[in-house]
């Protein structure tokens, strides 16, 4: 396979895995200002954070105002994060790479570029929000399921997956760290149950409130949702599951070309962080330490993979 | 005369280079004014790629740079035994159709400057003479000023600057000598100079005319190539008869220094 | 359906009443609800639209895709008319490869006073760089389309060779495949000689023309010019139905003398490329050296027989508006037979008799540029102004040898389904051929290009052309 095809499904599926990372942010963010009304901005605040669009929006904006928010993480064509501006990269990454892809993978990108790219056209009044949220996140479920259910398991796939876990672990870490004081035990409420809207947002950020509570039942606490969304084996958006499913598909790789590159000595560090750990001893270390040495080790671990199987040209 | 030449070539590059190529034609082939008796080129930090006869008859090799390196030197070195022929080389060995030599280039295309010039030229005399004439002109349109041109200036421009150097000479010369109807070509070559101090690196020009076959002018020294000269490679332009000509992909600059010696060897005993 | 006075049409003739190869279909339309088959349309489209079978249009700000129409309705051939056919593009084809390779050569045709040398001698399309060259299995054009147009008598006469990168055969492809899923029971039971085998007859047939170099099963890529080239969508197309790597020119390096693609386990030497990058662009180091579309050092290792490019560098020439004037002499000159397919009646401006017509006759004829390409520089002259006919007068005075005339052809029509049921629209057809070694393979049918404009004669895709199934049913 080209070094550039390999780039190219990587990137195609890095962006579609942030398209609907977004959404959930969005609609945890929406959430949160239908039952809370305190604090408000700081919640968009923390949703331009976790996205990494702080940045970017605070060059375009005076304030953080939620329809403001909300349009540049959908729509804004400035933003190269936004939806709209991922869910166009990701196509044209799959057009790039249109061989390397089963036809229904490639109908079902194009499908959503041009599903997405219609319902984004005009800013997306509040009460529309809901309904193109979960536009959003079916149609890069279709895609995900052509993907499952056409493709072989060969090095498009693995490239594919590397694609989705490095963004979706990613996504993780920030979450919990820009969160991390939440859960934080302070001296007040150790053991103690959290404020409720802080959980949620934690939780529906990722999609996993119902997973969590079949997991937990009502015991919601701050070491609980840690260790649910770092180390729990079954939860497909928890750091070692991506962990896992990284090294998996790494593995793959190797054994196909028979090649050892650094990215997998990379690969096999970044598990061994996670593995015969518990949550005390992360948060014991330095939850914030923690996260932030996962998220650069990823990021190390995304170059290398680009250089060591040749997407760069 | 036999004459001793190394041409060493080297580029320093500010950041490993992950691509390269240069093109060399860099073998001189022998023929009747010049028998080659040996000659070597080496390459460090570079590859050959291939080596072929292209449609001129010029010696191509292609090299590729070893990646990750931040210098590539090519010398190529050997003795050449030189005749005078007053500037004759005769009819061409290859199968090229003479009106290929009359096809203009980018770099030789007929704007209006070449044309003006090509039509001040005395017609009413025989074709030496005309050519000579037409060297001439070239000569007094163009200052010899360094520094003026790039390697990609086309013979108008060069006109309208009105100053250039060698490769300038030849090229305004070869287009217009194509406006008079005479199938012309570029050479690239040495020269070498007494003392040895000027550069030894040069270009002249070589013309077809009836009876004669291909005849060479040097339009910067108003002579015709005698046993001074070593013809390396000819085209219809400069880009067809570079020495060296590269790409790379990469970033940061990259610094080039050539160094051209030109010696008599055994003068003593002649 | 009322045909167009005067014109030629595929389903009614001159006549008006259904010819031979129209006869089961139009007995098929006659028992269909016009309301039925306009949804179908709106289903292909969809189907297109989804599929991604666009094609790219620059516009003032952005790079748009865009559907090309596609009509239901097929032209439909018939065996012994596609016979003709078939065997005058063959003859045709043999014949411009042996031009070029006499033009790279030993020149005999030129020598023989056939062609005047100018023609090639000055001309842009002519690459020195191939003088002396022979590329593997000595094919010159390994894929060619010929543009043919059916006058008013239906006659099937050659409008213009292209013998560089053709394009279209994806949509060939594509509307069948659409046809046949639309209408399965039109293709049950009926002989429709099938095209779907083209691609593997690509494969096959450029993998007839490997390099000296190759050994074992030759590696073969299809190189684009990338995602915003207008025929994107088919160089992809072309790529995954062959199986073989579609790559850009930064995919590519020199390895060990032989042209690489950079691949995730290392570079793999390719054998045979089919490139869809223009000659000018081809190579850096010998054509336009600002070209980021090209494979430096490709040239080089093309000529000491390291890799096959297909069509082969400076093919061009065969299909120069200059020479095709010329083509059924040259026909003659390498076949020794008679032209199969008539040109178009051409005059050539540089000869000043034909130059005194045209400049008397300017108003009724197509003036075209010679080294100019898909509709620039070209006067139509029944419907230019004033003015654009004094302009053109003067350019073909200035330059006459530029230019050659036309009449304005009659091209026969088709019906297409309009919402006020068939309509005739104007067609011409460019069938594919093959070559490799010693054979000569054209593909049953071809592209039917239509005029979706009443009365309009452009079939241009990238002026509002559209397209329909081509095919060729027996006797």
């Amino acid at each position: 396979m080209l070094g550039r095809t390999a780039g190219g499904l990587y990137w195609m599926f890095r962006y579609l895995e942030r398209s609907e990372n977004i959404a959930w942010l969005l609609e945890a963010g929406m959430r949160i200002a239908l039952t809370n009304s305190l604090e408000l901005d700081d919640e968009w605040d923390s949703v331009l954070l976790t996205a990494g669009q702080r940045m970017a929006y605070v060059e375009r904006h005076d304030e953080v105002e939620p329809a403001a928010v909300i349009d540049f993480l959908l729509r804004d064509q400035h933003n190269p994060s936004s939806v709209r501006s991922v869910v166009e990269l990701a196509r044209n990454n799959a057009r790039e790479v249109r061989t390397a892809l089963t036809r229904e993978v490639w109908e079902a990108t194009n499908a959503t570029w041009l599903a997405v790219a219609d319902a984004l056209r005009r800013p997306v009044p509040t009460r529309d929000l809901p309904r193109v949220l979960s536009l959003i996140r079916q149609e890069s479920a279709y895609v995900r399921g052509a993907l499952h259910g056409t493709m072989l398991r060969n090095d498009i796939y693995n490239f594919s997956r590397l694609g989705t876990f490095l963004e979706r672990a990613d996504n993780t870490a920030r979450i919990l760290d820009v969160k991390y004081y939440v859960l934080l035990p302070s001296p007040l409420d150790v053991g103690g149950q959290l404020d409720n809207a802080q959980w949620e947002t934690i939780l529906r950020s990722v999609s996993a409130q119902r997973a969590f509570r079949w997991r937990n039942g009502g015991n919601v606490t701050a070491w609980g949702i840690a260790d649910f969304l770092i180390l729990d084996r079954q939860m497909p958006r928890s750091l070692l599951f991506c962990y896992e499913r990284i090294d998996r598909n790494l593995a793959h790789l190797a054994t196909d070309y028979a090649q050892q590159h650094k990215s997998h000595e990379l690969s096999h560090n970044l598990r061994l962080r996670l593995a015969d750990r518990s949550i005390d001893e992360i948060i014991e270390y330095g939850l914030h330490e923690f996260l932030s040495e996962c998220i650069r080790a990823g990021n190390e671990l995304g170059i290398s993979i680009e250089h060591d199987y040749r997407f760069d040209c | 005369m036999r004459l001793s030449i190394t041409h060493t070539t080297k580029y320093r590059f500010d950041e490993p280079v992950p691509y390269g190529l240069l093109e060399l034609r860099l073998c001189p082939r022998s023929g009747p004014t010049q028998d080659v008796e040996w000659w070597d080129t080496q390459i460090l930090a570079g590859q050959r790629q291939v080596r072929f006869t292209d449609h001129h008859r010029n010696v191509v090799e292609l090299v590729r740079v070893e990646p990750g390196a931040t210098e590539t030197i090519v010398i190529a070195t050997g003795d050449v035994v030189t005749t005078d022929t007053a500037g004759v080389i005769g009819p061409d060995q290859g199968a090229n159709p003479p009106w290929l030599y009359e096809r203009s280039t980018k770099l030789t295309a007929p704007g209006p400057n070449v044309r003006r010039l090509a039509r001040s030229a005395d017609r009413d005399v025989a074709d030496l003479d005309v050519l000579h004439g037409l060297s001439a002109a070239v000569r007094d349109a163009i200052d010899y000023v360094p520094g003026i041109t790039e390697v990609d200036t086309p013979a108008d421009a060069v006109l309208e600057a009105a100053s250039g150097v060698c490769q300038d000479h030849a090229h305004v010369f070869v287009a217009a000598a194509r406006v008079l109807g005479f199938p012309a070509r570029y050479v690239s070559g040495y020269l070498f100079v007494e003392g040895g101090q000027e550069e030894a690196s040069h270009a002249w020009a070589e013309v077809s005319v009836e009876g004669l076959g291909w005849v060479g002018f040097d339009i910067a020294n108003q002579i015709s190539p005698d046993r001074r000269y070593v013809c390396l490679a000819v085209g219809l332009d400069y880009r067809e008869a570079a020495p060296i000509s590269g790409v790379r992909r990469g970033a940061g600059g990259e610094t080039l220094e050539v160094d051209v010696s030109v010696t008599e060897q055994g003068s003593a005993q002649q | 359906m009322e045909p167009r006075e005067g014109f030629f049409d595929e389903m009614y003739g001159l006549a008006g009443n259904v010819r031979a190869p129209y006869r089961a279909y139009g007995n098929w339309f006659a028992d269909e609800q016009p309301r039925r088959l306009l949804a179908k349309t709106a289903e292909a489209e969809r189907v297109f639209r989804r599929t991604g079978i666009t094609f790219n249009v620059y516009g003032d700000d952005e790079a748009e895709e865009r559907l090309i129409p596609f009509d239901i309705v097929p032209r439909i051939l018939g065996a012994s008319e596609w016979a003709t056919i078939e065997r005058g593009v063959q003859q045709r084809v043999r014949a411009l490869n042996a031009f070029l390779h006499d033009v790279y050569h030993r020149r005999e045709i030129f020598k023989a006073g056939r062609i005047p040398v100018g023609l090639v001698a000055d001309n842009a399309a002519f690459l020195p760089v191939m003088l002396g060259q022979s590329p593997p299995g000595g094919v010159y054009t390994h894929i060619v389309g010929v543009d043919i147009i059916r006058s008013d008598e239906g006659r099937f006469m050659v409008l213009e060779d292209n013998c560089r990168t053709p394009s279209g055969v994806s949509y060939m492809l594509e509307n069948r495949e659409t046809m046949m899923q639309m209408f399965p029971e039109l293709f049950a039971g009926r002989r429709i000689r099938p095209v779907g085998d083209y691609p593997q007859n690509l494969r096959t047939s450029l993998e007839a023309s490997a390099p000296p170099a190759a050994d074992g099963p030759a590696v073969l890529a299809v190189l684009t010019p990338g995602i915003h080239n207008a025929a994107y969508f088919e160089h992809a197309f072309l790529a995954d139905q062959m199986g073989a790597e579609l790559v850009e020119a930064r995919d590519l390096e020199i390895v060990d003398g032989r042209v690489a693609m950079r691949t995730t386990e290392g570079p793999l030497r390719i054998d045979v490329l089919y490139r869809r990058v223009d000659d000018d662009y081809l190579d850096p180091l010998v054509f336009r050296p600002d070209s980021v579309l090209g494979v430096p050092g490709i040239m080089d290792v093309y000529r000491v027989g390291g890799i096959t490019i297909a069509n082969a560098p400076g093919g061009g020439i065969a299909d120069d508006k200059a020479i095709y004037s010329y083509v059924p002499e040259i026909i003659e000159f390498y076949t020794g037979e008679k032209p199969i397919l008539d040109n178009v009646p051409t005059w050539r401006c540089s000869e000043p008799e034909s130059l005194g017509y045209v400049l008397e006759h300017l108003s009724e004829l197509v003036v075209k540029e010679v080294h100019g390409s898909g509709g620039y520089g070209m006067l139509v002259g029944p419907a230019a102004s004033k003015r654009e006919l004094r302009e053109f007068r003067k350019k073909l005075q200035t330059r006459p040898a530029n230019y050659i005339a036309q009449p304005t052809v009659a091209l026969s029509t088709v019906p297409v389904l309009t919402r006020a049921g068939l309509a005739p629209r104007h067609v011409d057809l460019r069938p594919f051929a093959l070559v490799a070694p010693g054979r000569v393979q054209v593909s049953p049918g071809g592209l039917t290009r239509v005029a979706m404009k009443k009365n309009s004669l452009v079939v241009n895709s990238s002026q509002g052309g559209g397209t329909k199934d081509t095919w060729v049913v027996d006797d």
